[in-house]
């Protein structure tokens, strides 16, 4: 699986003898690790697309190594780097930039970007897509497999409470106010269809985002050392989100699994739902009833967080294979290529391009929800990130879960948060 | 020269295993405790020595003390917990009984499984609303959603009756065959002198299964520390930490925060204690441990 030191030094001697002939014209080797977090069609659809590259470009060999989970991912390029043998391109989390250029690891893509049409396609992304990519002005991450969270509603449930089925809430009052009457007990009071459903298991923070984001408050400044937890307008989302299940009724308390979100959806449990478009073609094959797809509810602003993975190139290969891995990347991003990508996982295609392809449109015509989360994309902001990434979200993460399930009010919770997060990232100012 | 050989001979005997232990434990070991000495080193930051930083830290940590609790509260409660209900259940095969080898595998079948796949069945019982347990509820007493898994209150003891169910068919298998050892003469002779069940269960078996009770006890400790497979699928440490153990904390510290230096502090601890209450039951309960 990994090319072994001495292979690496013939190689390195082999391009340096042959220097005098075109570099990139030699044979290079590259390794790509890429997660799955949605299934098996990903790595397939990947796989796929590695092997038309590598048919078109004999020159290059990749070994595209499925490495598991985004955080298995992470882990096994931490440790091949530590052991000097480091990957040249990797999909890593969009939100592990700053642990990476922490550990020293990546290189800015500007490098590499040198003739006008390189530049143009560097400059070609969603802006929102490229907030977790860049920062001190470079680019250290392409949008590949990125997402963000929609509002998916049951038309049937609507109809029954007496609400237009094509009308999702647009505002916090309407998703309380539709909520309540989308509540239905049974004849001993208790619940059996909630409003809606914010799952808040494992990453809480990713929908509260959504929540903050609509409140008009930024959760870390784009430097990655400074966080905004106690802000006022934080504290009222959370206040928000847990009046959600207190004061309102209109979600079921405690934290809520995310797994079992769509199937609680499917069954009727509830009548709205919030997760990811990556959930886009479960429920289209799966939802007994007919249903929608629409953006988040707005409250001072619309809102929402992006997500998912980002290409990274790595230091310590030779020049011939990183200008081989940026080619690629180049590549795969294209329209076509990211086309295939999109309508194989449900990810949202990060470039304008993509969507003018004749297959995107084909796609779009027959299944138009598809197209709810490019429009979000307007309002999307960069998903939290910053140095030390994993642990300042787990700080958030326990003070949004310490609020949720009544431990704390949010207010304490947040600010307690904020001080942890305070101490661990003054090293970084 | 003979007993040179011998010495030698007896030495290369032991290597193998003196190797193996060696590379993976004792190593591992003191290099843990040297590194819970220095900070975790960066790509730009050099790892330096850093005295007893790591530990002031872990002193000041919440999370540390919170998890540790919770690591006594689950030790608590599921090793006396397992271990009898592994006795009752060994007494009860050990009687002849119709089907009773099939119900011997049905108690054994959960030690057989893997954590990971059992905490995934384990996770759709306790799912609020159509799991398993809510549908039994609902349709007998008609009492709504219990989130089981999200209600800090009760997360840990859902995690610790997985763990429970999974153990005590395991700790069985040595009471079991413990209970075959037992000389039925003994027995015999008890009953010829007019003991009762109880007096014979209290007098002369219990007595007897000491030395497994023992070895379960000491297995039963460590796994209380060892087994957290099951919180990765049930609850991811949460809410809040709620059900957070030290190893999982280890885990988390190390390979997702890549603290490694205060992930080796922890180790240290965890170090520690398990061999504290290894060396405190050998020597403690050992003396009331009857051997043959």
């Amino acid at each position: 699986m990994f090319i072994s030191p001495i292979k690496r030094t013939l190689g390195a001697a082999a391009i340096a003898m042959c220097a005098s002939t075109a570099a990139f014209a030699e044979d290079v080797e590259l390794q790509f690790y890429f997660p799955v977090a949605v299934g098996g069609a990903a790595a397939d659809t990947i796989q796929a697309l590695t092997d038309e590259y590598v048919a078109n470009n004999p020159s290059v060999k990749i070994d595209a190594v499925y490495a598991g989970s985004y955080q298995d991912t992470v882990a096994k390029v931490l440790t091949a780097a530590r052991g000097g043998d480091a990957p040249q391109l990797s999909v890593i989390l969009s939100v592990d930039m700053f642990t990476l250029l922490d550990e020293d690891l990546i290189l800015p893509f500007d490098d590499f970007a040198t003739t006008a049409e390189d530049k143009e396609w560097l400059n070609g992304f969603y802006p929102s897509f490229m907030e977790n990519s860049r920062t001190g002005g470079k680019t250290y991450g392409i949008p590949f497999q990125r997402s963000t969270p929609v509002l998916y509603w049951n038309k049937e449930a609507f109809k029954e409470a007496g609400l237009d089925p094509n009308t999702p809430p647009a505002t916090w009052e309407e998703m309380v106010s539709m909520g309540k009457k989308l509540v239905k007990k049974n004849a001993s009071g208790e619940v059996e269809r909630w409003g809606v459903r914010i799952p808040s298991s494992g990453f809480p923070y990713w929908l509260f985002q959504g929540l903050s984001t609509q409140n008009d408050v930024i959760l870390a400044n784009n430097d990655g050392n400074k966080t905004n937890f106690d802000d006022p307008k934080v504290v009222e989302a959370l206040q928000y989100l847990v009046d959600l299940s207190g004061k309102y009724g209109v979600m079921a308390p405690g934290i809520i699994e995310w797994g079992s979100t769509p199937k609680a959806f499917f069954e009727g449990q509830t009548a709205m739902m919030w997760t990811t478009t990556g959930n886009l073609t479960n429920v289209r094959k799966n939802a007994p009833f007919d249903f929608g797809v629409g953006m988040l509810p707005a409250n001072k602003r619309r809102g929402a967080p992006t997500g998912g993975g980002n290409f990274y190139m790595f230091k310590g290969s030779t020049d011939a294979e990183l200008k081989a891995a940026f080619d690629f990347i180049k590549w795969i991003t294209g329209p076509e290529q990211s086309a295939k990508w999109t309508i194989a996982t449900g990810y949202v295609a990060p470039r304008p391009a993509t969507w003018e392809t004749d297959a995107m449109k084909a796609y779009t015509a027959d299944f138009p929800p598809a197209l709810v989360a490019r429009d979000q994309l307007e309002y999307a902001v960069a998903e939290l990130s910053t140095y030390e990434n994993q642990r300042i979200t787990r700080i958030f993460n326990d003070a949004l879960e310490a609020a949720i399930t009544g431990k704390k009010t949010p207010e304490e919770a947040l600010k307690e948060a904020q001080q942890k997060a305070d101490a661990i990232l003054k090293a970084y100012r | 020269m003979t007993r040179r050989i011998e010495w030698v001979h007896a030495w290369l005997l032991l290597l193998p295993a003196m190797v193996f232990l060696f590379t993976f434990t004792h190593l591992p070991a003191v290099r843990t405790i040297i590194d819970s000495f220095f900070s975790t080193a960066r790509g730009r930051r050099k790892s330096v020595f850093v005295g007893l930083e790591n530990y002031q830290q872990l002193i000041d940590d919440p999370t540390f003390w919170k998890v540790l609790a919770n690591n006594l509260w689950f030790a608590l409660g599921t090793i006396p917990t397992s271990i009898a209900i592994a006795l009752v259940m060994a007494l009860w095969v050990n009687e002849k009984l119709a089907g009773r080898s099939f119900i011997r595998m049905a108690y054994f079948t959960p030690t057989v499984l893997p954590l990971i796949a059992v905490a995934n069945i384990w996770l759709f019982f306790y799912t609020p609303g159509f799991g398993l347990f809510d549908q039994i509820a609902t349709g007998l007493f008609d009492t709504g959603q219990h989130n089981f898994l999200g209600n800090p209150d009760t997360a840990l003891a859902a995690v610790m009756v997985v763990t429970v169910w999974k153990e005590a068919g395991f700790f069985m298998i040595f009471y079991l065959a413990a209970l075959q050892t037992i000389p039925p003469s003994l027995l015999e002779a008890a009953r010829v002198e007019g003991a009762g069940r109880w007096t014979i269960f209290w007098r002369v078996v219990f007595p007897l299964l000491m030395p497994t009770t023992l070895f379960v006890s000491v297995n039963a400790v460590i796994n209380s520390f060892r087994l957290v497979d099951h919180l990765f699928i049930l609850t991811g440490g949460g809410p809040n930490n709620a059900s957070s153990l030290l190893l999982f904390y280890i885990y988390e510290t190390a390979f997702r925060f890549w603290d490694t230096a205060y992930a080796a502090t922890l180790t240290v601890v965890l170090l520690v204690m398990l061999s504290l209450l290894a060396i405190g039951q050998f020597f403690l309960f050992d003396r009331k441990v009857h051997y043959k």
